[in-house]
């Protein structure tokens, strides 16, 4: 296992020669994605264990998360979350084995982005009117 | 299917844990769908509230029981993602191990801040 990365066998073409597709951008984004909100949990636990600490701490927190650095990771972490939910849709079709011709995967892949961008801005339009 | 006796020996090769993790992450997504459009509900709701007002909120039973749920499906679905990247892109078994373990850890530390949080807001200490 480890020892077959040691030799010079010749390699099959890899991802920096082929031009970038819709399909293979959105599932390097989906991987992004989910790493990114791996990562993000850290921002849940400190939200929630403040909360749980008391005022104090609390108004640390949201005076983080108020500001406009704040404002810019949540936003971020939004699209992360919707992007990633669409795309973990997007392969739950596959796994029931369908949409695979390439006409629907590519509409379909570009309906993720778009779909993402466009509900991650609804979903702060509709924050901010709940203030 | 083909396994040296070293490689059975060296612990090496399947682990046949590979379908469960396979359904496993696949539950998980299917249920973070509904939990984090939930949550994100939730957090709509209370932005901008008072310390006070969050805690209340987060106390009543349905949101409680919503948070915990989110969180629990949400770190083991993060927990099996992360381990399918590190076993995509590290190859060193020694390396591999560390980051396997690190991202065990890590899961779990960010599970047991939560969830203590969530129960301590909950039942009012």
């Amino acid at each position: 296992m480890a020892e077959t990365h040691h030799d010079n066998r010749p390699l099959s073409p890899h991802l920096q020669v082929f031009r970038p597709l819709i399909t293979m951008v959105m599932s390097i984004a989906h991987r992004i994605t989910g790493a990114a909100l791996y990562f993000g949990t850290i921002l849940v636990a400190w939200w929630l264990m403040a909360a749980a600490s008391g005022p104090e701490q609390f108004a640390i927190v949201d005076g983080f998360f108020g500001s406009l650095f704040g404002r810019l990771i949540l936003f971020g972490y939004t699209w992360a979350l919707v992007h990633h939910m669409l795309g973990g849709i997007r392969h739950f079709f596959w796994d029931m084995g369908a949409g695979f011709e390439l006409s629907t995967a590519n509409r379909v892949a570009w309906a993720t982005i778009i779909g993402s961008v466009m509900l991650t801005i609804l979903i702060w339009i509709i924050g901010y009117l709940a203030r | 299917m083909m396994r040296t006796p070293l490689g059975q020996v060296r612990g090496l090769g399947s682990a046949k844990e590979g379908t469960g993790h396979f359904v496993r992450q696949r539950l998980t997504g299917l249920a973070n769908v509904p939990l984090i459009l939930a949550f994100i509900f939730i957090l709509i709701s209370v932005q901008g509230e008072s310390h006070a007002s969050v805690v209340a909120t987060l106390s009543s039973p349905l949101v409680a029981m919503i948070m915990l749920g989110v969180i629990l499906s949400a770190i083991i679905h993060m927990r099996i993602g992360m381990q399918v990247i590190i076993e995509d892109y590290i190859h060193g078994e020694g390396l591999k191990f560390l980051c396997l373990a690190a991202n065990t850890m890590f899961a779990a530390a960010m599970g047991l801040m939560c969830v203590f949080a969530l129960l301590k807001i909950a039942f009012g200490g």
